[in-house]
């Protein structure tokens, strides 16, 4: 049983990952950041790092933790704002999103220190890293999960279907990919560049658990981590690219846009005014 | 970690079976040796030579099925989590199939594996050049943190795969040469990643080989010796990083340069050589031999090898029309 402080906790936490957002995709200026795909992202990652995932940020590299892999990398600006929140790193340094020399790149670089298990970005590698965690797993014996981030317009690459494969194959029930359903992709739709139709069939057929949910709504999220499944478990989460925010929702300019201070100011009021 | 193995004694029997089958022989030392070990193969145990292994130590080996992106994503996440990781394949699908996979998770990442690349050059010439590999060299070469290895017997073979264990980086182990191969040692000796082995002293020109063309080399260089050619024969069994040192030492001495490989002659080992020899004042002009940038027709191992001058008198006879040049 779920109790509503719990939500709200991961509410808050959601409030202020988009919090962040804001912050780092103005202080990435010029060079732009994937604003869209973060957005579909930040519901999922709250829940997970606020009630799933065991971490010790004193202990980053602690054995017994579960290992979180954010296989699509663009979506960085919600990664790198939930490990900030969870104390990984300091607020101040959200401010060095893509910056010279900064350890946060536009795609995430492996630091371990910092939360960040795997480098990431180039689409379609995150859930086969993950399957050879998870079977680590099992040969050394740990109870650690493994949680992988992958998005539809990723499902485009081969290799996420080489991956799915094997994943079931291999009776991997100690690992859970959530799927990012925002049903755009780069430059268009699913429907228009590559069509996904019925993914939650196809990972059905690569014989996954597959769980459906609103991945914006909390405790459907957060339900769908806590089944115990016997097979790799798929959360398919239908997501709104862009979503928090009245100008970006749906708007796929926003993949990958340039934020103006006045844009932020009226986002940052928008967030504030939410309920 | 040293091979016990490594015994003269299994010199001849490792010949006969080829760089292959020794693999699979050295596989059944590391499966009692090495604690958290995985051999991965993409549904080639049998070409690996790891029928025996998956047998004995089936914890320690996995099949991911043909698909080799996986197979690398694989294992680098076991690599994460500690494990020394062999990945098995033929070696066009262990590297170009695969070649962002590695950049990303071996090079940038610096997930450490070793990559065991079968049948590479022209071994499997009958199957076409689908199951050639002309390229694997010039492909992984300009990526950082990563080792390139050729041996040139079933010995050496041996002898990289247990250098590999304890090497910083990730390492591609380009097997060549199909079964009954020549050896090339007939003793112990020491094998280091990165320096070369000269296997022959020689004053007037230098002949730098990797892989099976070792023995190509020495059976040239005889030939030029009775041509009153001496010639020094150089084992480059480390393409990736290159002996500079050396190169620079028999620059400094040779009239000629040589490279020999079964690889085409365009981004291997003649290509590292040329890039050392570019920065050595007034270096000696370098000969290429391999293959000629191109995909020939199908045929044989030995017809293809004729085909390209791969042989010793071919190459000693190109090697004199040159020397009257220079």
């Amino acid at each position: 049983m779920v109790d509503q402080s719990e939500i709200n906790r991961i509410e808050a936490l959601a409030k202020k990952i988009r919090k962040n957002i804001l912050k780092m995709s103005l202080a990435a200026g010029a060079s732009s950041s994937h604003f869209g795909g973060s957005l579909s992202t930040v519901e999922i990652l709250a829940t997970l790092y606020n009630s799933v995932l065991r971490f010790d940020v004193s202990k980053p590299l602690w054995d017994d933790r579960d290992r979180f892999i954010l296989s699509k990398g663009h979506a960085c600006l919600g990664y790198y704002s939930v490990l900030c929140e969870k104390g990984f790193f300091k607020n101040e340094d959200l401010e060095l999103f893509e910056k010279n020399g900064s350890f946060l790149l536009g795609h995430p670089v492996i630091n371990k220190s910092k939360g960040i298990e795997f480098s990431n970005g180039s689409l379609g590698m995150g859930l086969s890293l993950g399957i050879g965690v998870a079977i680590a797993a099992k040969k050394n014996k740990k109870k650690y999960n493994v949680f992988v981030l992958i998005g539809d317009g990723e499902c485009n690459e081969g290799s996420v279907w080489e991956a799915s494969m094997s994943a079931a194959h291999f009776k991997l029930n100690n690992l859970t990919a959530i799927l990012d359903k925002n049903n755009l992709q780069q430059t268009g739709s699913n429907e228009d560049i590559m069509s996904t139709t019925n993914l939650g069939n196809k990972w059905k057929s690569f014989n996954w658990d597959v769980i459906e949910v609103n991945g914006h709504d909390i405790l459907q999220v957060l339900n769908a981590f806590k089944k115990n499944t016997d097979k790799p478990k798929l959360i398919l989460a239908n997501t709104v690219k862009g979503k928090g925010f009245s100008f970006s929702e749906n708007n796929n300019d926003w993949h990958h846009k340039i934020m103006s201070k006045k844009q932020y100011d009226e986002a940052l009021k928008e967030l504030e005014n939410a309920k | 970690m040293q091979s016990k193995i490594f015994n003269k004694a299994n010199f001849k029997l490792w010949s006969k079976l080829g760089m292959r089958a020794t693999f699979g022989v050295a596989a059944m030392e590391l499966g009692d040796k090495v604690d958290k070990l995985m051999i991965l193969t993409g549904d080639v145990s049998t070409s690996a030579g790891l029928d025996r292994f998956k047998k004995k130590f089936p914890e320690k080996y996995l099949d991911v099925g043909i698909a080799e992106q996986n197979l690398i994503g694989i294992g680098a996440g076991l690599a994460s989590e500690g494990f020394n990781v062999f990945s098995t394949t033929f070696a066009p699908f262990q590297t170009m199939r695969c070649c962002e996979q590695i950049k990303v998770n071996l090079g940038y990442m610096k997930q450490k594996i070793s990559m065991i690349g079968l049948a590479s050059g022209l071994a499997l010439g009958t199957l076409g050049y689908t199951h050639c590999c002309i390229e694997d060299v010039g492909v992984l070469r300009p990526i950082p943190n990563l080792t390139i290895i050729s041996p040139a017997d079933s010995g050496e073979a041996v002898k990289a795969v247990f250098a590999s264990l304890k090497h910083k980086n990730s390492v591609y182990i380009r097997l060549t040469g199909g079964t009954n191969i020549d050896q090339i040692y007939d003793d112990d000796y020491e094998f280091e990643i990165g320096r070369s082995i000269t296997l022959r002293k020689g004053k007037d020109i230098s002949i730098f080989a990797t892989g099976i063309m070792n023995k190509v080399a020495l059976d040239c260089s005889e030939i030029l010796r009775k041509n009153n050619i001496d010639t020094e024969v150089v084992n480059m069994h480390t393409i990736k990083p290159i002996d500079f040192e050396k190169i620079k030492d028999s620059a400094k001495n040779s009239k000629l340069i040589i490279s020999i490989e079964e690889h085409n002659i365009i981004g291997g080992l003649g290509s590292a050589v040329a890039e050392s020899l570019a920065k050595i004042n007034n270096s000696p002009e370098q000969m290429f031999f391999g293959i000629k940038d191109t995909y020939s027709e199908g045929g044989e191992y030995k017809y293809l090898k004729e085909k390209f001058n791969l042989i010793p008198s071919k190459i000693s006879e190109e090697i004199m029309l040159k020397l009257k040049e220079v």
